[in-house]
């Protein structure tokens, strides 16, 4: 073999190389950063089942700019640190141009320098403290509402619950402390009394202490914000220490269903605001979409208690695709700038971006619809 | 006042499985001088076969409850025999990252088989507590803190008062010397760690039903074992028992009349400021397992 018949190999070599990255590029990749094993494990799955679910959707009517989704799916292990190693791979190995992610406000917040750092956009799928739109971040795409948001609109129905002194419970992390603050502004704005806001690490298991302090504190009501694995805890341990008070959680994350399977009688009377009750999904916005998303998570088996999370990962993915079909390109920043403009039609209702944040650095909130659900005789029931 | 005894209350249950998850983990160390990084992950197979017997197999609760303990055991003979029994006479440093290989994998097996997503464990003790004067516990907590106090006096009877505890205090006190005198010492160290395994595994399955089972619910309570059997003393079997006791009242009063936030840290601050005062710990002076 002479020095040309090898250079000619060798380019060959290159050429195949290169036809070979160029037909992984004939998918679009979606990053999707959700805590899929630990603390918050169960939520983070149900995200992840209803964005395959709107992949599949995409590519069952012929994917998004002709090529099919491809949704790279990382675990964020519920915690930051790997939140944002998660979002780090997925920019730099997968070469994805936009992502979904990180559940939790604290992982959230973890992985939004490394958005300004490379440029990508991500569609914030859950969660609720108010910091993440309003620190200046432009890459940052919120359809889920802000703690303000959500304490503004169940201060709406204040007048459906007799509520004269309340207490809180949440866990001691962005999202936690963030709802309380808001719920407090908003309950004190109604003259409403606010006793004790006790906080419990995301891990914790014991909760006998906080309860001893609020019941010491007295109150007809508990605001309580984590995620379900805990608030099962929870519930089963105000049953235990005979706290009586109305328990009402916030943040959409309660995943009643699940409560009342794996907490029981505890769980009863308790109330929820969540932001798609599909026991009744013919009351949503768009009952169409709502429905059909109701049948492909049954006719794939998984578990109903999860639909209240799932959604959330349905409509990100909607929202992204409506993103790169309007851009029609997949550049990161292509992308984030058709972001502004989207009108989706999706479970939890409309979704469009206003600007939040600081003059030039302004990240997008969606207004999403909220729903009031009880549970009463271990079946769920519209509170309103 | 009545929340001061709630809470006295609720150390007071609490301490009993802390005892019992220091007590497991001193022993190991006292008597085989190994730093067992996989106490957490025995305490979570404990709450998983707990599971297992009881929510897949319908496996009578207490007959469940024996059956994980058993199984506890015997995970923790077999980890004796394939791990550390070839380590016998390696430096403490290669045990020890032995030990922590074997802590995240037996983490990632958990993962594996059960998935992430949490699990919940029926009782069949009834929901409504048990009400005394002005405080109430719930009676699956009465019965976990029974039994937990039930195997505490029983492992004590059984290093003090049976020939296979008399052999391990003298392995304790010179191994080569009662090898001499007769004693089976390999056999001793598989009885050890599996005992000390035995008792990671039961405070894993006694707390399964009243909280949820996940796979890195073991990392918690290991950092709390070891802080526990720093704060008796290494090796100190009622050090372990009163450490686990003391950490219990340190977070329940913490959270109650400081900081429920800092609830976890309490316990750390006061083994810090004991440490500070007793480098040793608070019973390392005396005799230690016995």
């Amino acid at each position: 073999m002479n020095r040309w018949s090898k250079l000619a190999t060798v380019l060959i070599g290159a050429a195949s190389l290169i036809a070979g990255s160029a037909a992984a590029e004939d998918t679009v990749r979606i990053g999707v950063n959700q805590p899929l094993t630990g603390a918050v494990a169960a939520s983070g799955n149900y995200v992840t089942d209803g964005a395959r679910i709107a992949a599949d959707l995409i590519n069952a009517s012929g994917g998004i700019l002709g090529k099919p989704v491809e949704l790279i799916i990382e675990d964020n292990k519920s915690n930051p640190k790997d939140a944002v190693a998660a979002a780090e791979k997925l920019i730099v190995k997968d070469e994805v141009p936009v992502m979904m992610g990180a559940w939790s406000s604290t992982y959230t917040l973890a992985v939004m320098p490394k958005l300004m750092e490379y440029g990508v956009p991500m569609v914030v799928e859950t969660s609720s403290s108010g910091k993440i739109t309003v620190s200046g971040n432009p890459w940052v795409f919120r359809i889920s509402p802000t703690s303000e948001m959500e304490a503004i609109a169940f201060g709406q129905k204040l007048g459906q619950f007799k509520i004269e002194k309340a207490n809180f419970l949440v866990v001691n992390n962005d999202w936690g402390r963030g709802a309380a603050d808001e719920f407090t502004a908003m309950l004190k704005g109604n003259g409403i009394d606010v006793g004790v806001i006790e906080t419990m690490d995301a891990k914790a298991t014991d909760l006998s202490a906080q309860i001893a302090s609020i019941k010491a504190a007295g109150g007809d009501t508990l605001f309580v914000t984590t995620g379900v694995e805990q608030l099962t805890l929870a519930l089963r341990q105000f049953k235990e220490q005979r706290l009586d008070a109305q328990v009402i959680t916030t943040g959409g994350s309660s995943s009643p269903d699940q409560l009342i399977e794996q907490a029981g009688a505890a769980a009863e009377d308790s109330l929820h605001i969540l932001f798609f009750a599909p026991w009744f999904p013919e009351k949503a916005p768009h009952p169409e979409i709502a429905q059909g998303f109701v049948k492909e998570w049954n006719d794939r088996g998984l578990n109903f208690a999860g639909l209240t999370e799932g959604f959330r990962g349905f409509d990100g993915i909607m929202t992204i695709k409506a993103a790169i079909e309007s851009a029609n390109s997949l550049e990161p920043k292509a992308i984030r700038d058709a972001l502004w403009g989207v009108q989706v039609q999706g479970i939890n209702g409309d979704i469009s971006f206003i600007k939040q944040g600081p003059e030039g650095q302004e990240s997008g909130q969606n207004q999403p619809n909220i729903y009031l659900v009880t549970i009463k005789d271990g079946k769920v029931a519209s509170a309103e | 006042m009545d929340q001061l005894l709630q809470h006295a209350l609720n150390a007071t249950i609490l301490g009993g499985t802390y005892a019992l998850l220091g007590i497991g983990l001193t022993m190991i160390f006292g008597i085989m001088k190994i730093v067992n990084f996989t106490h957490g992950e025995l305490y979570t197979f404990g709450a998983y076969m707990m599971f297992f017997f009881v929510m897949v197999l319908g496996t009578n609760f207490f007959l469940g409850l024996v059956m994980a303990i058993a199984l506890g055991l015997l995970l923790g003979a077999l980890i004796e025999l394939a791990l550390l029994r070839p380590l016998r006479d390696a430096d403490i440093d290669t045990t020890m990252l032995v030990m922590i290989g074997a802590w995240i994998a037996l983490q990632n097996t958990q993962q594996f088989t059960w998935t992430g997503i949490a699990k919940s464990i029926n009782t069949p003790f009834p929901l409504d507590p048990l009400v005394i004067g002005s405080v109430s516990v719930s009676w699956s907590r009465v019965f976990v803190f029974v039994v937990a106090i039930m195997m505490i006096i029983g492992t004590h009877m059984l290093i003090h008062h049976t020939r296979l505890g008399k052999a391990m205090r003298a392995t304790f006190q010179d191994r080569d010397t009662a090898a001499l005198m007769g004693v089976k010492i390999n056999r001793i160290y598989t009885a050890t760690f599996a005992l000390g395994s035995g008792l990671a595994a039961a405070a894993g399955a006694l707390l399964a039903p009243i909280f949820v089972v996940y796979p890195t619910m073991g990392d918690a309570v290991a950092a709390k074992s070891f802080a526990i059997v720093i704060l008796g003393g290494l090796g100190n079997f009622w050090g372990a028992a009163i450490g686990g006791f003391i950490l219990a009242f340190a977070e329940e009063f913490g959270a109650g009349y400081i900081s429920s936030g800092y609830r976890d840290a309490m316990g750390f601050i006061l083994i810090i400021l004991i440490l500070i005062f007793r480098p040793t710990g608070l019973f390392a002076q005396r005799e230690r397992i016995g």
